[in-house]
């Protein structure tokens, strides 16, 4: 199978990632070119195996639902794109 | 007394108990040395004012209990540094000054160490050559115009150019092992589970582990020993009695069994590095080990479940770059042309290409035919590897399949340059410690390196037969420093 340009414009869009035709057209070829040395997998039968989902065979650990880091607003907003002390700001969502 | 960069981190330690060396001056020579190798271009952003103040404070009241006294490192800019910019090589992250710290760095800085400063290193460590950071490529120190491997590439070129002692990269197909392989460097990546990943950028969560790269062996059991440790802040943190890495280094590896893999002889695979790997093998005959024949079936699988496995983590670890909360934002009329903008423009090509092969094969209708398929490898995959370790204590093979390459030469081939990643990538998929060390050189004199490939949370055992290989091997990596300027 490949990947044709209209795939590749909807994959962007669902990756948030604004390209253009161009970029698309690139991109269209570079993807092609992996799924094809991707495809390999096909060769394998794996009907009967179980999928790994996590390598260290753990249990995730439950702990206390407790607060230990207080008053880190500031430390939170630091790095904010737009300054504003109380919150992060975006472009108007509700009209 | 040789000059102090060119000394190892046992060297260093050892001369600032025995009070031959204070902190600053060994921090200030590395400095001066950073200043004349501005050409090598490994540092993203360096802490040098910091670090002068801080080797003196050290100074001052020396605790030399310490494992790491008053020692300067520079780290892979993709640790989280209290209060110092780290950029994961992006421009999505270039203003990106975090408010806390890695564990990982937290366990040098208790030990008595000092941030030189971040290392350069491909973007989101999405990279062999170091070519897809925002800062520019670095040159390798073995060469110009050479590439120092990748993702860690800042860091190898760093210690092969003697501009820090020791440092600390990540490695999730092989960005540890592969850049030690190209610089005649020491690089291992630990057993998932060991070092916390808690303050690294994330690429690829159930493959990320971060890990030593050092001049030799014994600075890497050193390093080790120091940044591996239990973490609650890591849910996949394993809790495990960790050794004394560098108290129990041995060279005795008598009657270790060690594997050699037939399906790690690749078509195309240079002679130099077929050479290279029969002469591991024979040094570890001498040194009273046991060859074993083994195979590991899936190996070829390994790098297109890779390239399933890594990219789809990435595209979800990476939704977070959306410029709401912290980096790069680029404005827009709506919050939806915000993100796409932000992210089209924040992002290098690598790095949304692979969001965008992530996208893809987590999306709707392809999920089970790509990304359910490769778990399923990745199950036989580790499967071979369980096989093979009932029947021998270590695995040996070449660490890449070809030495560094022309800065630019594998650019425009996407596959070609993740073909880089062959003789590493297994090792990430399974979980298991691997360690590259420097084993030789090819025809135009670059540096080869050897991998010892051990079994779950066995890293003394890899480090114990690399110790010995290496002391066989001797291998002098006489680098000419051909970028200093005055």
């Amino acid at each position: 199978m490949s990947i044709d340009l209209k795939t590749v414009k909807h994959i962007s869009k669902l990756a948030r990632i604004s390209i253009d035709d161009e970029k698309a057209n690139k991109l269209k070829g570079d993807l092609n070119n992996i799924f094809e040395f991707i495809e390999k997998l096909n060769e394998l039968n794996t009907d009967n195996v179980q999928a790994l989902t996590s390598i260290a065979e753990t249990t995730l650990r439950f702990r206390k639902d407790e607060i230990k880091s207080e008053n880190i607003r500031e430390k939170i907003l630091k790095n904010s794109p737009e300054e504003n002390k109380d919150f992060f700001v975006v472009p108007k969502v509700v009209e | 007394m040789s000059d102090i960069t060119n000394q190892s981190l046992f060297e260093l330690t050892s001369n600032i108990k025995e009070k031959k060396l204070s902190s600053e001056e060994i921090t200030k020579a590395f400095i001066n040395r950073a200043e004349k190798s501005k050409k090598l271009n490994v540092y993203v952003t360096d802490n040098f004012e910091k670090a002068i103040d801080q080797s003196k404070k050290f100074d001052s009241n020396p605790n030399l209990d310490f494992k790491l006294p008053g020692i300067p490192i520079a780290v892979k800019d993709l640790f989280c540094t209290n209060g110092v910019r780290t950029t994961a090589g992006s421009k999505i992250l270039n203003n990106f000054v975090p408010t806390y710290e890695s564990t990982v760095t937290q366990n040098l800085w208790g030990q008595g160490a000092i941030l030189l400063g971040k290392l350069n290193c491909d973007e989101f460590a999405m990279g062999s050559s170091n070519e897809t950071s925002f800062f520019g490529n670095v040159q390798n120190p073995v060469g110009e115009n050479l590439v120092p491997g990748g993702s860690s590439g800042g860091s190898s070129a760093a210690v092969a150019a003697n501009l820090t002692p020791v440092t600390i990269g990540t490695d999730t197909g092989g960005s540890i092992r592969q850049p030690a392989s190209f610089t005649g460097t020491v690089g291992l990546k630990p057993t998932y589970g060991s070092c916390s990943r808690y303050g690294i950028v994330a690429f690829a969560s159930s493959l990320d582990q971060a890990g030593p790269m050092t001049k030799n062996v014994r600075d890497c059991s050193m390093l080790l020993e120091v940044i591996s440790s239990f973490d609650q802040k890591d849910s996949t943190s394993i809790d495990y009695k960790r050794n004394n890495y560098s108290k129990e280094l041995s060279k005795d590896i008598k009657g270790k069994k060690i594997g050699i893999p037939k399906e790690y002889r690749v078509d195309n695979m240079p002679e130099e590095i077929e050479h290279l790997w029969k002469n591991g093998i024979s040094y570890a005959k001498d040194c009273g080990a046991e060859i074993i024949d083994i195979s590991l079936p899936h190996t070829n699988y390994a790098l297109p479940t890779y390239y399933i496995v890594a990219p789809a983590e990435a595209s979800s670890n990476l939704a977070r770059y959306d410029g709401v909360k912290y980096g790069f934002r680029s404005p827009g009329q709506n919050l939806i042309e915000m993100y796409e903008k932000t992210r089209s423009e924040g992002f290098g090509d690598e790095v949304k290409r692979r969001i965008m092969i992530g996208t893809y094969v987590l999306s709707s209708g392809y999920y089970d035919a790509y990304y359910l398929k490769a778990q399923k490898v990745r199950q036989l995959i580790k499967k071979d590897f369980d096989d093979a370790f009932s029947k021998v204590d270590a695995i040996l093979t070449p660490s890449t399949p070809s030495s560094a390459f022309k800065i630019g030469e594998k650019t425009n081939d996407p596959v070609s340059m993740y073909l880089n990643d062959i003789f590493t990538v297994p090792i990430n998929l399974a979980g298991l410690p691997g360690i590259s060390i420097p084993a030789g050189k090819d025809k135009n004199n670059y540096p080869l390196g050897l991998q010892v490939i051990g079994k779950p949370f066995d890293e003394q055992n890899i480090l114990n037969i690399s110790y010995a290989l290496e002391d066989k091997i001797n291998f002098k990596n006489d680098i000419s420093d051909w970028w200093l300027s005055e």
